[in-house]
């Protein structure tokens, strides 16, 4: 089962976009990226394992998500929700923060995600505009190291024996 | 200020630029003779090129050349490579979390 991926850079405006097909229904798709018990299952590259300290999901609340066991973690990834369209669409504004949600650099994204319905499945579409250079050189050097690690397509098929009803 | 590459290929005379010095180095005079635009804003192009890291320059004789230095534009495209993979890699995941929930709504 292969589905839609996009994923389109336009480097004079600092954004991304990426548009993806999921084969369910907009609200478990909504629910899939909005609650934080879905969110861990699946938002880590693997064979990382994400990790929600908090996630509130009204204007005004933030998402925290680590990649490594929240003991000893150094740096956090903080979500601001910023406008939210319940089942439409909601805005982030994502940077790095230690535990004090004190940032670590002065960078940061905008991530809006738009949520179409079709027939038996939802399209999703993102854009992520990044507010400097010097942020996604940040982002290179220091924000997916961990993810490309070697033997990341070793997987443990955690989501598959996990999730998967018997 | 800090300049950024985004900023640098921005401008289509910079973006151009680029290209020419990306075959081999080049003076700004050899430069200047590819572009009907003044000797002077083609400097401020090469200063701005500069400024953003993408330039450095080569001391020949009593010749100044500019050589394109290509390290920033590797790692940006290398980062935007491993992020293209890894929401590729997410959201496969997320299509099993999804057909999970499927089945246990039926």
């Amino acid at each position: 089962m292969s589905q839609l991926f996009e994923f389109s850079v336009d480097k004079e405006k600092k954004t991304i976009h990426i548009t993806r097909e999921f084969a369910a229904d907009r609200d478990i798709v909504w629910d899939a990226f909005t609650k934080a018990e879905i969110l861990e299952q699946w938002v880590a590259p693997k064979p990382l394992k994400a990790y929600i300290k908090e996630l509130d999901f009204r204007v005004g609340g933030r998402c925290l998500t680590a990649m490594i066991p929240p003991e000893i973690i150094t740096r956090w990834s903080l979500q601001e929700y910023t406008r939210i369209d319940p089942k439409s669409s909601f805005t982030t504004r994502n940077s790095f923060c230690d535990e004090n949600f004190e940032p670590l650099n002065s960078g940061s994204s905008i991530t809006t995600n738009y949520f179409e319905p079709g027939i038996d499945k939802t399209t999703v579409r993102i854009e992520k505009i990044f507010d400097s250079l010097a942020t996604v050189e940040w982002m290179a050097s220091n924000g997916f190291k961990e993810g490309m690690a070697e033997g990341m397509n070793n997987l443990d098929e955690y989501l598959r024996t996990a999730v998967i009803p018997k | 200020m800090r300049r950024d590459i985004f900023q640098a290929i921005a401008d289509p005379t910079r973006r151009a630029i680029l290209v020419l010095i990306a075959v081999q180095a080049m003076t700004p005079n050899a430069i200047a003779g590819h572009f009907d635009i003044t000797r002077q804003s083609i400097s401020k192009h090469l200063r701005i090129l500069s400024e953003c890291e993408l330039l450095v320059q080569k001391q020949e004789g009593r010749e100044i050349f500019y050589e394109l230095k290509l390290d920033k534009m590797k790692e940006i495209d290398k980062w935007l490579a491993q992020f293209r993979k890894i929401t590729e890699e997410k959201f496969q995941q997320l299509d099993l979390v999804l057909f999970t929930i499927k089945n246990k709504k039926k």
